[in-house]
């Protein structure tokens, strides 16, 4: 039978499966639907709730603004779905073609999709994570606690990593006026992400906002009182904070645990999948009928020198789910690759925060428009010459623009005259990204190797 | 003044009611330089791309002197130029101020509450059509209902409004690129002064409207001053006059020449949300962008546009692009992903387009709700003079008396 003729029964009457009923998950049932599938599709995800939108998370409902039960995400059309909600995925067995949840059901699959993005990353010492008061975010039940603690007023809220997620909460936490401290190991807040020289814009923002920010520092122990309550943060410069609340903002951990012995090259940094999304196994090898999308994926991209990218960005879990959702019901050269360039948006301090492209690539910085000190500008990043990323503070309509110089590889530094330009002749910067061997706190991108086997078979547990 | 040939055509009067086919021509090749050294950008993705890139300003002063091109009655007068005619940063602190009592974040209820106000406008401009067997949509209602909406908006006293139609009309004539300016200077020392005074008030007793607000930005430590308020007042006082009404008059038409839609219409008011996109898609009420100037040379779509040169950006061309837009010249409401280019993107995006969109949502539903059997007598119906905002001049329409 031919490949066409297996793709043709496999839309009309195959099984589906898809573990991770959130972003990713749901827009790829709703691409398969769209293209026409109409075999069984299962969803099966470990939250009980159908999938929700997390950006507001760290923002408005955060703020109390909006209830946490209003950010389910709207629904493009109706996809006839079996839901396994509340029930997570412990295993996966290739061979027998199923997914095993923890209750020992076993899921059968003709396609496999994973969707399971992220978790935070815990405190590192349990006992000290299980004080009331210490808290992570990452899920709805998780923010609408903590938007409860702010309301009832804290003394001082702690954050401890400056992060997106973690500068998010310190910006809302400040709007509620609620007192908060910043702890981060790096010199300014968002390093990881943009380097020093924008970075240092980022802290200015948090300062003028009254937040105690302190960099270069990290927390060495939360210290609870008798009733397990927190009450003090002890800092690797000898001293101490008085604190009720801490929100440990440290970067997040793949979820690939339930992968453990299945084969598949997924490890703590992803489940490394091609560019059609199609998974490797720990050979190196492209699987053809499991797939990865969204946060959990890491793939290679040929706009960045083809290294593999893990992403944590809203919009490239919409996109790679679309293109995931169309290959995994196409054949040969109707396969499409996931060429979205990574574009990525925060809200912080009343400015709008976005970047395009992949900043930690760059070598060089110039402030093409606006200018630092006005915390309204852009910052052009270049690779070897060429412009390989973009971040704006509040200039964000400009990105577009940019975008298409990285798509096109216009040459670094843009030497041409533009709107808010302040000078006539750009001085490329190192944008001081921090020794890419030390870890960071967020790493919402993360770079490693240049080919599939390049990684081998060294996929090792995750670290406990 | 002298036009490029297509420049030209495009504002002949001879083809306002159908600029259609000139646009399909020029889409032959996405940019087109002039013999006057413009440069007409006529498909979508150009369009687009250009109205985003950074190398176009659209402050005045960088047009390459003795570019052709438009009269623009904000030149040479002692007022500063309104933020749509300028860059980054000016741009952005005015525009972001002028935001702050009129929309999100700081006025996310603002329009929302002026919605019943704007209803109760447009009741009683229907009400006003009782006994009539014979309306002219545009004076009886599409034109009056915008004029009342921003003189609530920006609180200007109604029994001011007759002062300043006028002087609105012929300032934003001067947008026409075929017409001379004097005149349009003129209406606009005379706008100005009138404007000047109402700030003045304004500073003392705020009242209702974005003004009273914006009267407190200005002085020692506000973020804009008193002269620059005066320029935003009168681009949103003009801006808000001869835009909807083209809006509303364009798809009153475009409704009677597509009767089924019409019929569907009728039975199905919530159409009104995707018919109005539409409409801003196959007739958009700002027709071009002419004023726009290249700060260093502009690699497009195998041109290379110079520095200094003029640029044209053709909005309806670009809305009319079949590499964009199945069967372009097809009216359909149920277009999906129907991005248009009507209110343009980008920085200068139109700062007004949920006052028009919520205008022009309550006002079609309930004119032909009220009027019965409404049918052209004369199409096409006499257009206005200016070809950038362009829309019918009046719009006669035969009917069988009003709905309670
Ligand atoms: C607080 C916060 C703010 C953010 N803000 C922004 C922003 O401003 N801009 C931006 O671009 N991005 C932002 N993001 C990132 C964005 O939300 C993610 O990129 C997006 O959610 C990724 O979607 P996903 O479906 O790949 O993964 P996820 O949303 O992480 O979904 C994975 C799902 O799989 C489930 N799962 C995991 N393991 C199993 C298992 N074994 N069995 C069954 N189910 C399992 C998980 O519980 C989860 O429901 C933010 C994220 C957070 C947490
Ligand atoms: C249907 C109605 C309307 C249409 C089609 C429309 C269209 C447009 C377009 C195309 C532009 C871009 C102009 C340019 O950059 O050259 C624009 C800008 C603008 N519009 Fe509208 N408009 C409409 C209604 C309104 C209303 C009601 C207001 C009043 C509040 C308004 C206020 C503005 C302002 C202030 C700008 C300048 C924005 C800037 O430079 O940042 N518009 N509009």
């Amino acid at each position: 039978m031919s490949a066409d003729a297996d793709v043709q029964a496999l839309r009309r009457k195959g099984r589906i499966v898809v573990v991770g009923a959130s972003l990713a998950g749901l827009r790829a049932a709703e691409t398969l639907r769209d293209l026409g599938f109409t075999g069984s599709l299962t969803l099966i995800g470990d939250e009980p709730y159908e999938p929700y939108d997390r950006p507001p998370l760290s923002k408005q409902v955060l703020l109390g603004m909006e209830p946490a039960e209003d950010t389910a995400l709207p629904r493009k059309r109706d996809i006839d779905a079996e839901w396994r909600l509340g029930a997570a995925a412990a295993s996966l067995d290739r061979a027998a073609e199923h997914v095993r949840l923890v209750n020992g059901d076993a899921v059968p699959y003709d396609r496999l999709l994973i969707t399971t993005g992220t978790k935070a990353r815990p405190w590192l010492h349990p006992e000290e994570a299980a004080l009331d008061g210490v808290f992570v975010l990452r899920t709805r039940d998780d923010s609408a606690r903590l938007s409860r603690k702010l309301a009832a007023g804290p003394r001082r809220v702690l954050v401890i990593g400056a992060g997106f997620t973690g500068s998010e909460i310190a910006s809302v936490c400040r709007e509620r006026d609620v007192e908060v401290t910043v702890a981060e190991r790096a010199p300014a807040p968002l390093v990881g992400a943009l380097g020093e020289v924008v970075a240092a814009a980022a802290a200015r923002l948090q300062r003028d906002h009254g937040v105690d920010l302190r960099c270069g520092v990290s927390v060495t122990a939360l210290e609870g009182d008798q009733a397990g309550r927190l009450r003090r943060a002890h800092l690797s410069d000898g001293s101490a904070i008085d604190v009720d609340v801490a929100v440990v903002s440290l970067g997040a951990i793949r979820n690939t645990e339930w992968l453990a012995g299945s084969g598949l090259a997924a490890g703590p940094r992803g489940v490394a999948c091609d560019a059609g999304c199609r998974v490797f196994d720990v050979n190196g090898i492209v699987t053809d009928d499991i797939y990865a999308a969204g946060d959990v994926a890491r793939s290679p991209h040929p706009l960045f020198g083809y290294q593999f990218l893990s992403l944590e960005h809203w919009g490239n879990a919409v996109e790679q789910a679309q293109v995931a959702a169309h290959n995994m019901v196409s054949t040969g050269p109707d396969r499409r690759p996931h060429l979205w360039v990574p574009m990525f948006w925060s809200v912080q301090f009343g400015v709008n925060i976005k970047s395009v492209g992949v900043p930690t690539m760059g070598d060089q910085l110039v402030i093409a428009q606006g200018a630092l000190a006005e915390g309204r500008f852009v910052a052009v990043y270049g690779y070897r010459g060429r412009v390989i990323a973009a971040a704006s503070f509040d200039s964000g309509k400009w990105l577009g623009f940019y975008q298409q110089q990285i798509e096109t590889g216009a040459s670094f530094p843009p030497d041409y005259a533009m709107v808010d330009r302040r000078t006539d002749a750009l001085q490329p910067v190192d944008p001081a990204f921090p020794d890419p061997h030390l870890p960071t706190h967020e790493p919402t991108v993360t770079l490693t190797g240049h080919s599939p086997t390049e990684r081998g078979v060294q996929f090792t547990a995750p670290r406990a | 003044m002298a036009l490029g040939t297509m420049s030209a055509q495009i504002t002949d009067f001879a083809n306002r009611a159908d600029p259609y086919p000139l646009y399909a021509a020029l889409r032959k090749s996405p940019v087109t330089r002039q013999d006057d050294g413009t440069y007409l950008v006529s498909t979508y993705y150009e369009v687009r791309s250009l109205a985003n890139d950074p190398r176009l300003s659209n402050d005045l002063r960088n047009r390459a002197p003795g570019a052709g091109g438009p009269a623009v009655a904000e030149e040479d007068t002692n007022l500063p130029p309104s933020f749509l005619f300028h860059d980054p940063p000016e741009h952005d602190r005015l525009r972001n101020t002028t935001m702050r009592p009129f929309g999100p974040p700081h006025s996310p209820r603002f329009l929302h509450d002026m919605r019943d106000d704007i209803a109760e406008i447009i009741t009683g401009l229907l009400d006003a059509l009782e006994g009539k067997d014979e309306v002219d949509v545009v004076e009886d209602f599409a034109y009056p209902l915008p004029v009342t909406a921003i003189c609530r908006i920006l609180g200007v006293p109604r029994e001011d409004e007759p002062r300043f139609h006028g002087w609105a009309d012929t300032v934003a004539s001067g947008l026409d690129p075929s017409q001379g300016k004097e005149k349009a200077q003129e209406a606009r020392r005379e706008l100005g002064a009138y404007l000047s005074d109402l700030i003045e008030a304004k500073r003392r007793h705020p009242g209702s409207g974005i003004l009273g607000s914006l009267a407190q930005e200005t002085g020692s430590n506000g973020s804009m001053s008193t002269a620059e308020l005066v320029s935003t007042s009168m681009l949103l006082l003009i801006a808000g006059h001869e835009t909807t009404v083209n809006l509303i008059g364009n798809a009153t038409l475009t409704l009677l020449r597509h009767p089924d839609i019409l019929k569907r219409f009728q039975t199905e008011p919530g159409l009104v949300v995707p018919l109005v996109e539409e409409v801003l898609r196959y007739e958009p009420p700002v027709q071009f962008i002419p004023f726009t100037a290249a700060l260093s040379d502009i690699d497009i779509a195998g041109t290379t546009i110079p520095k200094g040169a003029q640029v044209w950006l053709l909005l309806a061309s670009a809305n009319r692009d079949p590499k964009r837009f199945e069967d372009p010249d097809r009216f359909d409401p149920d277009r999906e992903d129907n991005q248009h280019l009507g209110f343009y993107t980008g920085i200068h995006y139109c700062f007004g387009a949920p006052l028009a969109r919520m205008e022009a949502q309550l006002a079609l539903p309930l004119l032909f709700r009220r009027i019965k059997n409404p049918r052209l007598t004369a199409d096409p119906p006499p257009y206005r003079a200016n070809p950038v905002l362009r829309g019918p001049h009046h719009l006669p329409v035969a009917i069988d008396g009003l709905a309670a």
